[in-house]
């Protein structure tokens, strides 16, 4: 409680400092205008362009870590997150596909077709995960999947037909929250509060599997239920971030990690100050895409994969080495 | 009054292959029940096929009188905690929320209180808020016991509680369910060691093959015929000061009388051999 507390004021000021701050250097007369005069340029500045970015990347970053700390819960596995199920993978073919078929133009559609590609991995997950009892079976098909939908990504990088498409997809895929507004964010709104509410319904599952299959079978939990609720909820989570920013690597990864070992490890407790700590790296990494100084931005997607990468290795090393049976 | 466990004619099959045929037992409240046979004759698929884990191919089981596959999943963790043979845990919690984990369908401050009340019955109060990936194998073996143990449910089923544990926590273990077994829960456990069965059980069944190959008071379920038959060992129980001891030596290949068709045990008895 006190975690969340910390981290819900962390992401206040982190959210602060990514609205104050921009490429636009602002006097702290223009700043006084802002709020005073809501038709001013500075107003437009921070309520029309950074506002809106830093609640995307927010929002995004919270509903990755959240994505995250389910996963890593259902599958009992500190490496899981919304990429190694392949979730992000076909998530990002649906995107691919929908801008190679030229949908681009049409509002929505592109996002539309993220989230069912969240949404097919995530039913496909979900009918596997019944059959396989194995966390182990499970994280395999999620790389077998991902694989997939790379593969299926790439043939579309090679059947597309002019390279603006080509570069338009890959846009896309590196991932960004940049030049968004609030109607985007209030789309992306519907699917990640869905996902939540069901991850929230699926944590006191997620406690019991730390017991394995066998034992949570029977505890009286309707585990079935939970178990389709948890990768649902992951499912529309991941799709409504890629479907709001592309596809971002790690988030979900870190998130939970981060915050775990001051929740003594439990998988329920984990989840919501793992969306918050999903917000904060994922603002904080989007200042820095828009304050390193480069000729062409940054991609949040790059950034978090440059800082993700290497604490992916170490998270790896870690659980390789104090691998308790 | 009604048994707490019963199987009528129970069949059950991994894939095509029977793996449990034709099993009547039961286990009645304040009694400890245990389940012997080699490695590969189905204790643990009977415990399974008895608590609804593994489908039935033929026959029935029931809790408190009641087909198992007619519970819902609350009903039945009402009528039976579980205590598998995995022990794995996947994340380091401390000790008293996986205790509380056995009363996860009760309120959380209930869940709580017997998470307590069962630490403290297994001897790990102390170290309630210890994780349990911190302790030793002996300590969470006693950790996932309280669990167990905390369900509080009138049947406790337990794979193995023995299984890995140093001889004093091997007789913790037993004493433990026995006391549970005393305060009116139906107790049934599979277990390896004879020694400690015969010691800390009720009444014996002994499974071959799938096969009830015999039940009763430790006594006259051990007999040198059915030793010789579910473990391919030659010998008996014998009393001693502390309670029966199991006096055995292994059978050689040319002892096995040709009709044993006991799968665990006949390829036990061959292995030295080969």
């Amino acid at each position: 409680m006190r975690l969340s507390l910390a981290l819900v004021v962390g992401l206040v000021v982190v959210i602060a400092i990514a609205v104050t701050f921009g490429e636009t250097a602002l006097s702290a007369w223009q700043y006084r205008q802002a709020f005073s005069d809501p038709a001013s340029a500075p107003a437009e500045i921070l309520w029309s362009i950074r506002a809106p970015r830093a609640i995307a990347a927010a929002l995004v970053g919270a509903a990755l870590g959240l994505a995250g700390a389910t996963m890593q819960g259902l599958l009992r596995n500190p490496l899981a997150d919304p990429g190694v199920l392949g979730v992000s993978g076909l998530a990002g073919l649906g995107a691919a596909v929908a801008i190679a078929g030229g949908l681009a133009s049409l509002p929505g559609a592109v996002e539309a077709a993220a989230l069912a590609g969240a949404l097919v991995a995530g039913a496909l997950v979900v009918t596997l995960a019944a059959r396989l009892r194995e966390p182990e079976a499970l994280v395999l098909f999620g790389v077998a999947l991902s694989a997939m939908g790379g593969a299926l990504t790439a043939l579309v990088f090679n059947l597309s037909p002019s390279p603006v498409t080509t570069a338009e997809v890959l846009s896309w895929l590196l991932g960004s929250v940049a030049n968004r507004d609030w109607g985007d964010i209030g789309a992306a709104l519907i699917p990640a509060g869905l996902g939540a509410a069901l991850c929230a319904y699926a944590a006191r599952g997620l406690r019991m599997l730390t017991l394995g299959e066998e034992t949570a079978a029977l505890s009286g939990l309707p585990m079935a239920r939970l178990r389709a609720a948890a990768v649902a909820g992951a499912a529309l989570l991941t799709g409504a971030a890629v479907a709001m920013a592309g596809v971002i690597g790690f988030v979900g990864l870190a998130a939970p990690h981060l915050v775990r070992g001051a929740v003594s490890d439990d998988p329920a407790r984990t989840l919501v100050p793992s969306a918050l700590a999903g917000a904060i790296l994922l603002v904080a990494a989007d200042l820095a895409a828009r304050m390193i100084a480069t000729d062409e931005e940054l991609k949040l997607g790059v950034v978090t994969a440059l800082f993700g990468a290497p604490l992916f290795a170490l998270v790896a090393w870690r659980a390789a080495r104090s691998w308790r049976a | 009054m009604t048994p707490a466990l019963q199987l009528l004619g129970a069949s059950a099959r991994r894939g095509r292959l029977p793996v449990l045929i034709d099993v009547s037992l039961c286990v009645n409240p304040g009694e400890v029940l245990g389940v012997v046979g080699a490695n590969g004759s189905g204790k643990t698929t009977l415990l399974r096929v008895a608590l609804g884990l593994h489908p039935l191919h033929g026959g029935e089981a029931r809790l408190a009188g009641r087909p198992v596959r007619g519970l819902s999943e609350a009903e039945r963790a009402g009528l039976a905690g579980y205590l598998p043979q995995e022990r794995r845990v996947g994340w380091n919690l401390p000790a008293w929320r996986v205790a509380a984990l056995g009363a996860v369908h009760r309120a959380p401050v209930e869940a709580r209180e017997a998470a307590f009340l069962a630490l403290e019955e297994v001897g790990m109060a102390g170290l309630a808020e210890r994780g349990v990936l911190d302790m030793s194998g002996g300590e969470r073996a006693r950790i996932l016991l309280a669990r167990l143990i905390a369900t509080g449910a009138p049947l406790l089923a337990a794979d193995e509680p023995a299984g890995g544990l140093d001889p004093d926590a091997q007789f913790l273990a037993m004493e433990r369910l026995r006391a549970r077994a005393d305060a009116g829960a139906a107790v049934i456990a599979t277990l390896h060691d004879l020694t400690l069965a015969a010691r800390a059980c009720d009444r014996l069944a002994v499974i071959a093959g799938g096969r009830l190959l015999a039940v009763g008071d430790p006594a006259s379920a051990l007999t040198p015929e059915v030793l010789a038959a579910a473990f391919a060992l030659e010998g008996a129980l014998i009393d001693s000061p502390a309670g029966p001891v199991l006096a055995a030596q292994r059978r050689t290949v040319s002892d096995l009388p040709p009709s044993v068709g006991v799968r665990g045990g006949s390829a036990e008895g061959r292995g030295g051999e080969v």
